[in-house]
């Protein structure tokens, strides 16, 4: 019944907060364009992101584009967040979103797992992700692959903005992921070793990376494994820039000096005055 | 680009290939559902529960391998269909309530009070949630039973119970084949059947055929794989 009032708190509390929140950014709309500009657009991460569980642990990966609109914001954006020691979250959809509620539940996670004295697992890093987004029905855009080692052994989540998750050996997400999907249903195997797992990943981001507009630039991998954690960053430069083989200097000579004049400036000091800083 | 935002299940219009071909990356949010055919039937001695396993995002398949068979208590079991997100939380605070209830009540629950849990939940938030469930289980006093709760929040016992979208193609398949006083094979084949005939026809239903039965003895589970369903169509 506790519960059952804090369901219903949810909902009185969610259709106040979120309608604030929208009247306000209405006003700032309005204001913003009556100045002369607009409002920023949400930076959004395009994105391909993915996990695999293979026989010892998990494999996360991510491409690494931010995307402002039709613009590259950041060529090199961390998608993989940590959550706690053994558990880590690719996040696609806004970019801030994905940021602060994975910084959120890594806080409360820890919080948490210090109560218990025991390491966290990943259910529960799913439970806390997917009541807060539902508690915002949809309006805080995250969309995120869960993964991590516990005593019970890997698991794999996706989390949809709306709250809703799937526990599947192989998940992908974001604007590529039909095509890092499709490598996944084809290569897929239960029980893969780590290299093949790693490979596998690669190769759906790869796909996500050179068939999907809104994802690019270089690979990182994460694999987790009951011992430890590989955070590999990046794991694959697969967009590195090109050297330039030639150069438009010209070097001093090319072009004949037929005369040189030299005019030294002489300054004149008028006024010099010190001021001391206080420094107590 | 405005990131499309909608909670209601009226997905935004579907902008599939024609937009992805203007060169524009698309983060479109689409409600993710398990549109969905579920189904339960009563026996003597207990209920047989079936459902298909697919979870779209529009035209996505987001999940084919869903298990919309959600175990709410030992012997109570739900079908969920409409949002996935909706139906999920509810199925976890249904629970959550009905576990803290057992546990004062210090014996096993009513399948009647688990209908009524989500009854109390889906009617209350009627206008927010999209949410088509069945509950079925087994209970000492009653024996199996099947309580459907459609959108809207309505709760009607009914002997046999089919629900989601695919369920309107087997509505004229349950009225002519099912008969009272089958015993448990039967309701699994003729479960299995009309999941098969309904899957075949709708385009939001699909994958497996989960099955699940709940007697005095406990929870049996089964799964059908796409190749050994029920054929039905000779062309």
């Amino acid at each position: 019944f506790f519960f059952f009032l804090i369901f219903e708190v949810f909902f009185g509390v969610f259709s106040f907060t979120i309608n604030s929140a929208i009247t306000i950014n209405a006003v700032l709309e309005v204001e913003a364009s009556k100045v002369g500009c607009s409002v920023p657009a949400a930076r959004k991460t395009g994105t391909t992101i993915c996990g695999v569980v293979f026989k010892d642990g998990v494999v996360l990966g991510a491409d690494t584009r931010a995307t402002e609109g039709m613009i590259v914001a950041d060529k090199n954006c961390s998608k993989i967040h940590y959550i706690s020691p053994n558990i880590y979250c690719c996040g696609a959809g806004t970019a801030a979103d994905t940021e602060m509620t994975t910084q959120l539940i890594s806080s409360n996670l820890e919080l948490h797992s210090l109560s218990t004295g025991r390491l966290p697992r990943v259910a529960t890093a799913n439970r806390m992700l997917k009541q807060m987004l539902f508690r915002y029905q949809g309006y805080i855009g995250a969309a995120l692959v869960l993964g991590g080692v516990d005593c019970n052994g890997p698991h794999l989540y996706s989390i949809y903005p709306h709250g809703s998750t799937d526990k599947l050996p192989y998940v992908t997400m974001g604007s590529g992921s039909l095509a890092a999907m499709a490598v996944f249903e084809d290569r897929y195997k239960p029980d893969m070793e780590e290299d093949a797992a790693k490979q596998l990943v690669r190769d759906a981001i790869a796909a996500g990376i050179f068939n999907d507009l809104g994802s690019g630039s270089n690979i990182d991998l994460c694999v987790i494994t009951k011992s430890k954690v590989n955070y590999i960053r990046p794991h694959d430069e697969a967009n590195k820039k090109g050297v330039r083989t030639g150069d438009y200097k010209y070097k001093r000579g090319t072009t004949g000096v037929l005369t040189k004049a030299v005019t030294p400036i002489d300054l004149e000091l008028l006024e010099e005055s010190v001021q001391t800083m206080d420094t107590s | 680009m405005k990131l499309r935002l909608f909670k209601q299940e009226r997905c935004c219009p579907r902008m599939g290939p024609g937009c992805l071909s203007a060169g524009l990356p698309v983060v479109c949010l689409f409600v993710v559902m398990c549109q969905t055919t579920i189904m339960a039937v009563e026996y003597d001695g207990g209920v047989v529960i079936g459902a298909d396993s697919r979870t779209t995002t529009g035209a996505y398949i987001a999940n084919r391998v869903t298990d919309k068979l959600t175990r709410i208590h030992n012997k109570i079991y739900c079908c969920r269909s409409g949002s996935a997100a909706d139906t999920q939380a509810i199925a976890e605070i249904v629970a959550y309530q009905l576990g803290f209830h057992s546990i004062e009540l210090d014996e096993p629950p009513l399948v009647e009070t688990a209908a009524n849990l989500f009854r109390a939940s889906c009617y209350r938030y009627r206008e927010e949630l999209t949410a088509g469930i069945l509950v079925a289980g087994w209970d000492k006093r009653k024996g199996g039973q099947v309580y459907s709760v459609p959108i809207g929040g309505m709760l009607v016992r009914q002997p046999v119970s089919v629900g989601g979208s695919g369920s309107t193609y087997i509505y004229g398949f349950m009225d002519a084949n099912y008969k009272p006083g089958m015993n448990k094979e039967q309701c699994m084949e003729l479960t299995a059947a009309a999941l098969s005939l309904a899957m075949e026809r709708d385009g939001s239903s699909g994958g497996v055929v989960r099955l699940a039965s709940i007697s005095e003895e406990g929870v049996e589970r089964r799964v059908i794989l796409g190749n050994q369903l029920p054929k039905f169509s000779t062309h």
